[in-house]
């Protein structure tokens, strides 16, 4: 089975609790026609990491890099979401169940259905688990 | 290779013997000074009562404060028409500290400084840039004029435009550079920047500031030069006074000119080989400022061994901290260059850190900002947590304090060209 098909580069760009930050980084974003389809802040302790799901991330690696921020790639995965009520709690159960574990989300509503992004501890065994059991998850074609 | 071989060899007797007469003719040239001639006096100490080298414990301690006291010329034994040049440096508060230096000194000076550069493997050939600044700041003149009695093609570039500097380095084909250690730090940030490689650089003398041997490391690796360390302050001409050998282990002071003592800082008693103190230097040539026991503020060590494998004497230690600068957090001893240490030796931290002083609820509070390391980020804020609490628990091993760690962007902290300050206390006064 291909797994990288769905690994999605996240980028993740360690940010000091100032204000200012991540409007920086969407302004540099918008600067060069790169789309944030999502993201989500991390905080504690006077630092923090901003994870944001681009459409081009090798172009925001290289642009935010350029700007002196501290950036890195992380891998998650997209699962599409059933516009159903119980969807995001079979996602849990299913990785749940196969004793994988879930560090962060977030989501977004994507064009067809609305995206969790998971980042887990075994991205392989998540996607395998996933399929398995019927879910759809994003392509990272979607994403570059 | 020596510039001077009898003299920076000179060991025993013959150098003891050397020491005596000319700390005798330093007493009798200081005598000449109001204020040592009341000091003296009020001793009733003369050079009559110097008889073994262990008699300069009979002398009076200078403190910087009694050199500010003399401003501007007070410290003169010369009159000012045999005064060649003036420098100063600054204080922290108030008026300069001036300096003066007979035609005699100055070619004692250039002397001290080509015995040095000669040690570190320099010669007629090499093309040296002086990246210090020049002027009233001993450290320009003082490698110029040593660098060029020795023959090397001097580059006076001075301080700032750093991309000017590294152009220079490689348009004129620079062997040898001398600047402090943090701005070589940026040079080499620099140069990576511009994807300047540096290519003929072979030799870095860094001096003015402390720096640690993880930084040595650095700057070797990053400027691809063999990194020594540099020592001398302006009450003893400059530059020049001590300088390491190819060991790089511990400092070459020049026993024929300069008279070392390490003592107490706080009783002033004489500490041995071995043993961390202030060090205090009677200069034994200067002509137009002479000087009694100069309080440096210094913290070294005489090292142990009598004799180097390079052929010279009894080495200090690298400079371990300033007698002054010792922070005292929590009642504990604290030197900044222990924190530097620490810091960059762990390959999590980046280029620069600062440092923060708080009295909170009457506790002494320090907290250290660290730029972190580019490359060793991985994305995940528990990494994060993780680089903050290793960073926090090799300083309380080595300070023996508790420290509250920030991790801060690459490039956010002050860049320092000349001293580093890298300590704001913000403890004010006690009440
Ligand atoms: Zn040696």
């Amino acid at each position: 089975m291909e797994h990288e098909r769905y690994f999605i580069k996240q980028i993740s760009v360690f940010s000091e609790n100032r204000p200012g930050r991540l409007a920086a980084i969407a302004k540099a974003m918008e600067e060069d026609g790169i789309n944030i389809f999502a993201f989500s802040i991390a905080e504690a302790d006077g630092f923090g990491v901003v994870r944001a799901l681009v459409n081009h991330p090798d172009k925001a690696y290289r642009k935010l890099t350029g700007l002196g921020f501290v950036v890195s790639f992380t891998d998650v995965i997209g699962v599409k979401m059933r516009d159903e009520p119980g969807g995001l709690y079979e996602v849990a159960r299913i990785l749940g169940e196969a004793g994988i574990n879930i560090e962060y989300s977030y989501a977004y509503s994507g064009k067809e259905a609305a995206v969790l992004i998971l980042r887990v501890d075994n991205i392989r065994s998540a996607i395998e688990k996933i399929l398995a059991h019927g879910g759809s998850l994003m392509e990272a074609a979607a994403f570059r | 290779m020596f510039w001077n071989e009898r003299m920076e060899t000179l060991k025993g007797k013959d150098l003891g013997d050397l020491q005596l007469r000319r700390l005798r003719w330093t007493v009798t040239q200081a005598g000449r000074v109001p204020f040592y001639a009341r000091l003296l006096g009020d001793a009733s100490v003369g050079t009559g009562d110097i008889r073994t080298l262990q008699d300069v414990a009979k002398l009076p301690f200078t403190s910087k404060q009694d050199l500010r006291g003399g401003y501007p010329f007070g410290f003169l034994a010369v009159p000012l028409r045999e005064v060649r040049r003036i420098h100063t440096t600054s204080g922290t508060t108030g008026k300069p500290t001036v300096v003066g230096y007979t035609a005699k000194d100055l070619s004692n000076w250039a002397e001290l400084i080509a015995r040095n550069l000669t040690m570190v493997g320099l010669g007629e050939g090499d093309v040296f840039q002086n990246m210090v600044n020049y002027g009233l700041f001993t450290g320009g003149l003082g490698f110029h004029y040593g660098a060029e009695l020795m023959g090397l093609t001097v580059v006076p570039s001075a301080t700032g435009n750093t991309r000017r500097q590294i152009e220079m380095i490689e348009d004129f084909g620079v062997t040898a550079i001398h600047c402090t250690p943090s701005y070589a730090m940026h040079l080499a940030e620099v140069a990576g920047e511009m994807g300047a490689t540096l290519e003929t650089l072979k030799v870095g003398c860094f001096g003015a500031e402390p720096w640690s041997e993880a930084t040595r490391g650095e700057l070797e690796r990053r400027l691809g030069v063999s990194a020594f360390d540099s020592y001398g302050i302006s009450e003893m001409y400059g530059p020049g006074v001590a300088m390491e050998c190819p060991e790089k282990d511990g400092l070459h002071i020049w026993h024929d000119s300069y008279l070392v003592e390490i003592v107490d800082p706080a009783t002033g008693e004489a500490l041995g080989p071995g043993e961390k103190g202030e060090m205090v230097i009677t200069p034994l040539v200067k002509e137009a400022m002479p000087l009694l026991r100069y309080r440096t503020g210094d913290v070294t060590m005489l090292m142990d061994e009598e004799i180097c494998s390079c052929g010279r004497g009894q080495k200090i230690s690298r400079i371990l901290g300033r007698s002054d600068d010792m922070l005292v957090v929590r009642g504990i001893n604290v030197f900044p260059s222990q924190i530097e240490h620490v810091l960059f030796s762990l390959p999590e931290v980046g280029e620069q850190f600062m440092v923060y002083l708080d009295r909170i609820h009457q506790l002494d509070e320090m907290t250290i900002e660290v730029e972190m390391n580019r490359s060793t980020f991985s994305g995940e804020l528990r990494d994060l947590h993780r680089v903050q609490e290793k960073i926090a628990s090799a300083l309380r091993e080595t300070l023996g304090i508790r420290t509250d760690v920030k991790l801060v962007e690459p490039g956010k902290l002050p860049r320092f060209e000349g001293k580093a300050k890298r300590v704001v206390d913000r403890r004010g006064v006690l009440f």
